[in-house]
């Protein structure tokens, strides 16, 4: 296997009784790319993220994370991905730098790396007076920078980010998307899901999942040619009109 | 090791943190215990009696008197005419009429005898079963009276007369406190040690936050006692609470030793806390979960023998009994504080909710998945 892949899928597939959410997709992820998985409501994008981050079982099909099986190595796979999903996951009712101590504490980073970086980030986030303050006070747009944080704070090989910018305002949304760069500069991959089109340009690479399967797959800029759009929104609409499946 | 460290250092900050965690840590013992066993009195005073007398003869007034006199009743009515008495009754004024008959002292002295009647409103089971009961046995002891004014010698009486006298082991006084305030204490315990928990567990379903454990190398083993040892330790701590209340409000001081409660309680809570796990793993909504609890509540409390005797529950309510796990430790309880058992005694309770506490554990931790 290329040493320069952090995810393949190979048929990986997912039903839920007879309803199938994921229809045997396959793909690869370089490292250090920034991946974006785009697709309507109910494409299968969510269930496809978690049977790759070890929260869901596949029915079917193959796929490795940081060079280990899903299957059978989903809790080594969990040391070596950072994780932030559509539902806010910070604790409301602990403050910022004891949400950041007990998510590193619980990967198994010291007190002292702890401390030092949790300095910081909090330097970075413009959020060194809000240290103590309890993180269900903060604005949405600090709630999910600090999210990011949190969930690369472990300096994860991979991350996988569900949706991180629905509901943030424009300006939040970039200063997201440059923390996002920065990441990937430092070598860690991303892998995201968006609604928005603007921010799919920002992706290296674009899957976009039409009911279940991966229809296209490519730089904004081949895709934008291949369709013979001058917007990866008019990409977008026109896969996604064949889609046959209800959103939820 | 670490990893538990930081789970238990996080669930704590979020309970002391908690206004509402803290109140019933501290307030409902104390409301429980103070409130509660007043209330569950078993002891039927303030009888309201109406009493029809047609006779209205010496006798009849010396029996009405001797009634009053006992203070458990209270005449609320006294008339020539049985209608108004059951008006009374219909009016919810009355729960008992007796009804002497006219010529009641004629054939008591004429003819030894005499009949009275005696109407009990049932509508609150108790209240009249025990109504009647206390009634019955003063006319009973008013009859002995009778007969020994007439009988000049009693030593020659030909009446043999058995008197049962009776002495309360373990509970001298029958204050019924005594026994209760220990079975209140246990649904107590229970509560915080189950239901707490499970909801707790069921609130990080419910705003997500255990996706996001279960998709850190967190193990299941880490986390299940990440959420078990913090609500073990607040059922001990309402535990200690609860008895000090006891001491000081009741004076109940264990006939035993403390050692043998805190051993019981300590397995006691592994068993509830194994409840409360296995309902949050089979609930989504902390709504749900209450509703669930709630039932369980129900049942554990009327077949846990706090309020009825479990002696005197039909034969298939008695099996139920043996698997609700708070039955034992009532029992386990009374017996510690008011008969002075020992651990030897209450071995077969200990093995049993020892049992619990692994059948509901294990199962909680067999269906508890990091993965869908």
């Amino acid at each position: 296997m290329n040493k320069d892949k952090v995810i393949t899928a190979e048929a990986l597939t997912k039903r839920f009784g007879s309803f199938t959410a994921v229809n045997g997709i396959s793909f690869d992820v370089h490292k250090g790319e920034i991946f974006g998985f785009l697709g309507a409501n109910g494409a299968g994008k969510t269930t496809a993220m978690r049977m790759l981050s070890g929260l869901s079982m596949p029915t079917s099909g193959k796929a490795t994370v940081a060079g280990y099986d899903v299957y059978k190595e989903n809790e080594k796979i969990k040391q070596n991905i950072g994780y932030m999903s559509q539902k806010f996951s910070l604790y409301e009712d602990l403050t910022v730098k004891e949400n950041i101590r007990f998510y590193a504490g619980i990967y198994g980073m010291t007190n002292q790396f702890i401390k030092e970086k949790t300095g910081f980030i909090l330097q970075h986030l413009h959020m060194e007076k809000e240290g103590d303050k309890l993180v269900r006070s903060l604005p949405l747009g600090w709630k999910q920078k600090l999210a990011f944080s949190v969930a690369i704070f472990h300096d994860p090989q991979i991350v996988f980010l569900d949706e991180p910018t629905g509901g943030v305002d424009p300006v939040t949304r970039r200063e997201f998307w440059n923390m996002i760069y920065q990441a990937a500069e430092n070598g860690i991959t991303v892998f995201v899901t968006t609604h928005y089109m603007d921010e799919a340009e920002y992706c290296h690479r674009v899957s976009i999942m039409v009911d279940g399967r991966i229809d296209a797959l490519d730089t904004p800029k081949e895709l934008k040619r291949t369709f013979n759009a001058s917007s990866m929104d008019e990409v977008f609409l026109k896969l996604a009109r064949k889609a046959t499946r209800v959103a939820d | 090791m670490r990893t538990l460290r930081f789970l238990l250092q996080k669930e704590f900050r979020q309970i002391f943190r908690d206004p509402s965690i803290l109140r019933i840590i501290f307030v409902m013992p104390m409301i429980q215990l103070l409130i509660l066993p007043w209330a569950a009195d078993y002891e039927v005073k303030d009888i309201n009696l109406a009493v029809v007398d047609h006779d209205h003869s010496d006798y009849s007034r010396q029996l009405v008197s001797k009634i009053t006199a006992s203070g458990y009743f209270r005449l609320q009515d006294y008339t020539a005419s049985y209608q108004s008495a059951l008006h009374e009754i219909e009016k919810d004024n009355a729960d008992l009429i007796l009804e002497i008959p006219a010529s009641f002292e004629k054939h008591l002295v004429k003819e030894d005898k005499a009949t009275l009647f005696l109407a009990v409103n049932a509508i609150n089971g108790t209240k009249a079963n025990l109504g009647g009961s206390y009634l019955k046995s003063i006319i009973q002891d008013y009859n002995s009276e009778v007969r020994t004014e007439w009988i000049q010698f009693p030593r020659f009486s030909p009446e043999t007369q058995i008197e049962v006298t009776s002495s309360n082991w373990f509970n001298p006084l029958m204050n019924y406190k005594y026994f209760m305030v220990p079975g209140i204490l246990v649904i107590l315990v229970t509560m915080v040690g189950s239901f707490l928990a499970a909801l707790n567990i069921v609130k990080e379903k419910e705003i997500g936050t255990i996706e996001q454990i279960n998709v850190t190398p967190v193990k299941k083993y880490q986390f299940i006692l990440g959420k078990l040892i913090p609500f073990w330790v607040l059922g001990l701590l309402i535990l200690s609470i609860g008895l000090l209340i006891s001491r000081v409000a009741y004076g109940i001081v264990p006939a035993g030793s403390f050692l043998t409660i805190y051993v019981f309680a300590t397995v006691y809570l592994l068993a509830v806390l194994g409840l409360g796990l296995l309902v949050s793993t089979f609930t989504s909504t902390q709504q749900q979960a209450m509703l669930i609890s709630f039932f369980m509540m129900m049942v554990f409390i009327l077949l846990g023998g706090l309020y009825t005797s479990i002696d005197s529950m039909p034969e298939w309510a008695q099996v139920i009994t043996k698997i609700n796990p708070v039955s034992y430790f009532i029992d386990v309880m009374r017996m510690v504080i008011l008969k002075g058992s020992s651990l030897g005694d209450i071995k077969y309770h200990i093995l049993t909710v020892l049992g619990f506490a692994v059948f509901f554990n294990g199962w909680a931790v067999i269906s508890y998945r990091k993965r869908s």
